[in-house]
């Protein structure tokens, strides 16, 4: 689990997000919703530690990050698998190294073991013989697909996905969003995932929190939000004129 | 308004501030500082470091042997075919042009000249490579896998220009030389026996020694301030450009600089 408390940043003085205070559930895909510029991946970069909260504590399970020193950060960061928007990929290194690199920086697995983990982790993103592929040769589905098999190389507790579907097709990000789903209830990973894509929220958003300017301002779950009693978390959601002459029609 | 980035301890903040040239060089010095402490630290995993190493050897310094050599060869020529032009005194012996064609390739030209080319070709290639790791995500990546990005990205290089710049610039020494005998051989400049007999005239291994140390100390600003402006970068492609750009500019300013600076101190 991972708790987030009374959390603030500033950025020359003006403030981006104002007392967030909230949890995200383990075995869960929590998402965190809201328009482009309102503080989501300023709490998403707190979070996972590159930046520094002005005030308030994130918790993993109960063990503090905010006050950790820079080496129990280190091992907590091993923890952490981390799917950026672009992906991220080492444009120098092929596939296979690029999800070898975790293994090889930060695991004393043996070569058989980490070559093994690099088959594994790709054949549960569905990308066989892609190996010797370097990202340059990927499609924009296929790229993110490899990070998020980048992401769990090390079996990490705690999976950040910050707009895993930007520069997708619909069909494409419906894949990426069941495969993050799945892979969140198999291995029981708390999962949270930063997107402004309503499709996603609606398909494997079992926990969402809504951020306005800064503020949270609503949370609760896909089933809640199209019934949500709150305008400014409703023109989020009905934003687009189609899905909301499609929902009123239902 | 200028927007300087703090880079400590993995956490990049934004500063806009009105800073005059004077306190936006000292604040660029005190950034520099400060991440120089970061890639100063023992790398992550020590087999990966050599084999990084290796392959910053081979692509900063080697693929830089063949247009070396090439500008070497051909100012070597040039500045004995200058030297024989200028020095037109019956009273001085022919073998002197040989001596001063020594002295410039030895103390100025090889070790500072290709250096502030090397600073272009090597400058550039770090800080792009790097500045485009930084806006796509690429050092962020690093960060968050518990990796010092400063360190894994920068310490290779510096240790891979400050190994191999040196045995560059007794290659261009030596080609340089090879050069202006050749120019004396075949374009018939001064008898090329006169111009080995300058050459050997008076040498003192000292004069290699300072050329080496110069260049070492170069490399190492080359690589440390051009990485230092590759991880800098924010933004896209045009801010990789211009921040190319700057790497360029200050690494071969820094070694225009340290260049007076250490003539004064150990020959002036």
């Amino acid at each position: 689990m991972v708790k987030v408390e009374n959390v603030y940043k500033f950025f020359d003085g003006k403030e981006v997000l104002h007392d967030i205070t909230c949890q995200f559930e383990p075995g869960k895909t929590n998402l965190i919703i809201g328009q482009s510029g309102s503080g989501k991946t300023v709490l998403m970069k707190c979070l996972i530690g590159l930046y520094e909260a002005d005030q308030g504590t994130i918790f993993y399970d109960k063990r503090d990050f905010s006050n950790m020193s820079k080496k129990e950060r280190k091992y907590m960061r091993q923890e952490m698998g981390v799917l950026f928007q672009g992906g991220a990929l080492f444009d120098s290194m092929t596939v296979k190294e690029n999800i070898m690199f975790p293994l090889i920086m930060l695991s004393n697995e043996t070569a058989s073991e980490k070559n093994d983990r690099v088959d594994f982790c790709l054949e549960r993103v569905n990308l066989k013989d892609t190996h010797e592929l370097y990202p340059s040769q990927l499609s924009g589905g296929m790229k993110k697909r490899v990070a998020i098999a980048r992401a769990i190389a090390l079996n990490p507790k705690y999976l950040f996905c910050d707009e895993p579907n930007s520069g997708l097709d619909p069909k494409t990000s419906l894949v990426i969003d069941e495969l993050i789903s799945e892979i969140t209830h198999e291995y029981q990973m708390t999962t949270i995932i930063n997107t402004h894509d309503m499709n996603s929220v609606m398909a494997i958003g079992e926990t969402v929190s809504f951020i306005f300017e800064g503020k949270l301002w609503w949370q609760g779950s896909n089933k809640d939000i199209l019934n949500a009693d709150n305008e400014e978390l409703n023109n989020f959601v009905y934003a687009n004129k189609f899905v909301h002459q499609f929902l009123s029609k239902k | 308004m200028n927007i300087f980035s703090i880079v400590n301890n993995g956490e990049k903040t934004e500063k806009a501030v009105h800073l005059n040239i004077v306190e936006r060089i000292l604040h660029d010095i005190g950034d520099y500082l400060l991440l120089m402490k970061r890639f100063f630290s023992k790398p992550e995993n020590g087999p990966y470091f050599r084999k990084q190493l290796v392959d910053e050897i081979n692509g900063l310094c080697i693929d830089s042997l063949l247009i070396v050599s090439i500008i070497s060869i051909f100012m070597g020529a040039v500045i004995t075919i200058q030297t024989n032009l200028q020095i037109e005194n019956p009273l001085l012996p022919t073998w002197t042009i040989g001596f001063v064609v020594r002295q410039s390739i030895v103390l100025e030209f090889a070790p500072t000249i290709i250096s502030v080319f090397l600073a272009g070709k090597i400058g550039s290639r770090i800080a792009s490579e790097i500045g485009t790791m930084k806006v796509t995500e690429q050092v962020d990546a690093l960060e968050t896998m518990g990796i010092n990005s400063a360190s894994h990205l920068i310490l290779p290089k510096i240790v891979a220009c400050t190994f191999i710049n040196p045995l560059l610039i007794i290659i261009g020494i030596f080609l340089g030389l090879l050069g202006g005998w050749g120019a004396c051989e075949f374009l018939g400049t001064i008898p090329s026996s006169q111009y080995i007999e300058g050459i050997r005239s008076w040498f003192l291994a000292r004069d290699i020694y300072y050329a080496i140390f110069k260049t070492l100390t170069f490399a190492f600003v080359i690589a440390s301030v051009s990485g230092y402006w590759g991880y800098i970068t924010k933004g896209g492609a045009l801010e990789v450009g211009k921040t190319s750009t700057k790497a360029v500019v200050n690494s071969s300013f820094m070694i225009l600089l340290l260049d007076l600076l250490l003539t004064e101190l150990f020959l002036g």
